[in-house]
C-alpha cells in the first residue's frame, strides 16, 4: 500500500485494518484509543517544551539578550533540564488549603485544552474527531478551563490566589464573547462549523483574503481575544507577579506548577491554530485563482508543515505582542472588551452577512 | 460486552456516584465540583448518543455557564476551611426518603414503558436544520420560545446593570 505525506487517510485505514484483523473489535477500539491517547500526550509535552524555549528565545532577542544559551547548541535543551528539575521538586503541601480541589484544578485545566485539541485538523487525515459542530465543541470544552484557575485561586486559601483567580473569572467570561462572535462572523461565510469542511472550502482563497474587510477585523478581534482568553501578556492579570505573585498558581510547586505552565502555553498554541485554521486556512496550502503552476508548487509543501507553519507564525506573533506591550489594568481590559471589541464586533457580523448575502467575495 | 454498554456503564456509574457525592459533601465548593462532573458525564451521554450539538450546549451552559456562576458566587462567600454543619438526623431519614420515594416513581414509569429499538443508524443533525428551525415560525419552529427567552435574558440584563450601577447621590 503507498502512503502519502499529503493525504493520511490511507495509513490511518492500514492502521485500523491491521489491528481489527489481529485482534477483536473491542481490543482494536481500544488499542485505537489508546495510540492516539499517547500520540496526543506526546504532542502535547513536546510542543510544550518547544513553545517555552521558544518563548525565552524571542523574549531575549526582543529584549536584546541572547536567551537560554548553555545547554546544547544555542540551548535548545534547556527547556528538558527544566523540566527535569521540576520533576525532581519538591511538592509543597499546604496546611489549610483544600487538598482535593487543589490537587484537581491542574488536571481541570490540562483535560479541557486536550479535549479542545482533538478537534484541531491537523493535516489531511490527521483528525482526531470531526464533529458536525467541530468548532462550538471546542469553544465548549475549551470554557471548561476558567473553572481550573477559579478553583485553583480558591482551594490554595491565599488571598493572592483568589485575586488572581476572580481577575481571571472576569477577564475569560467577559473575552470569551468576543473569541464566539468573531468565530462567527468567520463561520457566516463557510456555511458549516465543521472544520473539515472550513478548510476544505478555504481551497481555492483562505479566509483572511476571501472575507475583504470583515474578514480581517475579526481575524484581529480573535487575536487580541484570544491571547486574553489565554492568560497571556498583555492581559497577564491572573498572573500578574509583580502584584500577586504568581496570581492563581503562587502555591503550587514541582510538576503542579508545571501543569499550569504547560496548559498555559498549550492553550496559546490552542488558539492559534483555531485562528490558523479558521483565518488561514489550516493545512491548505496558499492558492491563487488561475496560478496553475504557483499551486502546483504549493502543494508539494505537505499540508502538516504548512499548519505547524501558521500556527508558529500565529504563536510568534502572539510572543511579539506580549513583549512589546505592558500590562493592562482590570477596568482597563474590561472597558476595551465591552465598549469596543463587543460592538466592533456585532457591527462587523452584520457587514460580513451583508457580504456573504450580496456575495461580495471571492 | 460491547464496547457500546462498555461506555454506557461507565458513565452512568460516574453520573450516579458523582451526583451522590454532590449532596453528601460538606464542603460547598467541593459539592459545586462534584456537580461539574454529573454535568460532563451527562454531556459524554450526549456524545455516546451521537447528539454532539446537544452535548456542546450542555458543557458550554452548564459546565461553562452555571458551574462556573456558581464557583464565582462560592468564592465570594465562603472560605476554605468551612463546612456546612451536620444536618439533623431526622431530616436526612426524611430527605432520603423522599429522594428514594422518587427514584422509584421515575424507574417504575420508565419500566413501564415498552421501548422498541430502531433498526436506523443515528444521524447528525446539521447545524443549518437547527438554525432554521430556530427561527422558523411555521411548524416545529421555536422562534416564539427563542424570541421570549430573548426578551427574558434582556430584562435580567437590564436588572443588573441596574444594581450594579453607582447612584449619583452618594
Amino acid at each position: 500500500m503507498a502512503f502519502s505525506i499529503y493525504d493520511l487517510t490511507s495509513f490511518n485505514q492500514w492502521v485500523d485494518k491491521g489491528l481489527n484483523s489481529v485482534m477483536s473489535p473491542l481490543w482494536a477500539t481500544i488499542t485505537e484509543m489508546a495510540i492516539i491517547g499517547v500520540v496526543f500526550l506526546l504532542f502535547y509535552a513536546v510542543v510544550g517544551l518547544f513553545l517555552v524555549y521558544a518563548e525565552r528565545k524571542i523574549c531575549g532577542f526582543i529584549q536584546c539578550r541572547v536567551g537560554p544559551n548553555r545547554v546544547g547548541p544555542y540551548g535548545i535543551f534547556q527547556t528538558i533540564a527544566d523540566f527535569i528539575k521540576l520533576l525532581m521538586k519538591e511538592l509543597v503541601p499546604i496546611n489549610k488549603a483544600d487538598k482535593f480541589l487543589f490537587n484537581l484544578a491542574p488536571f481541570i485545566i490540562i483535560i479541557a485544552s486536550m479535549m479542545a485539541l482533538a478537534a484541531i485538523p491537523f493535516a489531511k487525515g490527521i483528525h482526531a474527531i470531526d464533529f458536525n459542530i467541530g468548532i462550538f465543541y471546542i469553544l465548549a470544552v475549551s470554557s471548561m478551563g476558567v473553572i481550573g484557575i477559579l478553583l485553583a485561586g480558591w482551594s490554595s486559601n491565599n488571598k493572592y490566589s483568589l485575586i488572581g483567580a476572580m481577575r481571571s473569572g472576569a477577564q475569560i467570561v467577559s473575552y470569551e464573547l468576543s473569541v464566539g462572535l468573531s468565530i462567527l462572523t468567520a463561520c457566516i461565510m463557510f456555511g458549516s462549523l465543521q472544520l473539515s469542511t472550513i478548510v476544505e472550502s478555504q481551497a481555492d482563497c483562505w479566509l483572511i483574503f476571501r472575507g475583504h474587510l470583515p474578514a480581517f477585523i475579526a481575524f484581529l478581534i480573535y487575536m487580541i481575544a484570544a491571547t486574553a482568553e489565554t492568560n497571556r501578556g498583555p492581559f497577564d492579570l491572573a498572573e500578574a507577579e509583580s502584584e500577586l505573585t504568581a496570581g492563581f498558581h503562587t502555591e503550587y510547586s514541582g510538576i503542579k506548577f508545571a501543569f499550569f505552565f504547560l496548559a498555559e502555553y498549550m492553550n496559546m498554541f490552542l488558539v492559534a491554530s483555531i485562528a490558523a485554521t479558521i483565518f488561514w486556512g489550516g493545512w491548505m496550502p496558499l492558492h491563487i485563482g488561475h496560478w496553475t503552476g504557483f499551486n502546483m508548487v504549493m502543494d508539494f509543501i505537505p499540508p502538516a508543515v504548512w499548519y505547524l507553519g501558521k500556527t508558529a507564525v500565529i504563536i510568534w506573533l502572539m510572543m511579539w505582542f506580549k513583549w512589546t506591550f505592558p500590562r493592562l489594568r482590570i477596568d482597563q481590559l474590561l472597558t476595551l472588551e465591552w465598549k469596543y471589541l463587543l460592538p466592533i464586533n456585532l457591527l462587523n457580523i452584520l457587514v460580513m452577512a451583508l457580504v456573504v448575502l450580496m456575495g461580495w467575495h471571492f | 460486552m460491547e464496547i457500546n454498554e462498555l461506555m454506557f456503564v461507565i458513565i452512568g456509574a460516574v453520573i450516579i456516584l458523582f451526583s451522590i457525592f454532590t449532596v453528601t459533601s460538606r464542603r460547598i465548593l467541593r459539592a459545586a465540583a462534584f456537580l461539574l462532573f454529573v454535568l460532563v458525564a451527562t454531556a459524554g451521554l450526549y456524545f455516546w448518543l451521537e447528539y454532539q450539538f446537544l452535548a456542546a450546549v450542555q458543557i458550554t451552559l452548564y459546565a461553562g455557564g452555571i458551574v462556573v456562576l456558581i464557583i464565582f458566587s462560592i468564592l465570594l462567600t465562603s472560605n476554605v476551611g468551612e463546612k456546612i454543619d451536620k444536618v439533623e438526623t431526622k431530616k436526612v431519614i426524611f430527605s432520603a426518603l423522599a429522594a428514594i420515594a422518587g427514584a422509584i416513581l421515575c424507574i417504575t414509569t420508565i419500566l413501564q414503558q415498552q421501548f422498541q429499538a430502531t433498526d436506523a443508524l443515528a444521524q447528525e443533525v446539521n447545524m443549518k436544520v437547527i438554525g432554521k428551525s430556530l427561527l422558523n415560525y411555521g411548524e416545529n419552529g421555536y422562534a416564539l420560545p427563542f424570541e421570549v427567552i430573548s426578551v427574558l435574558l434582556l430584562a435580567a440584563m437590564v436588572a443588573a446593570i441596574v444594581i450594579a450601577k453607582k447612584s449619583k447621590t452618594s
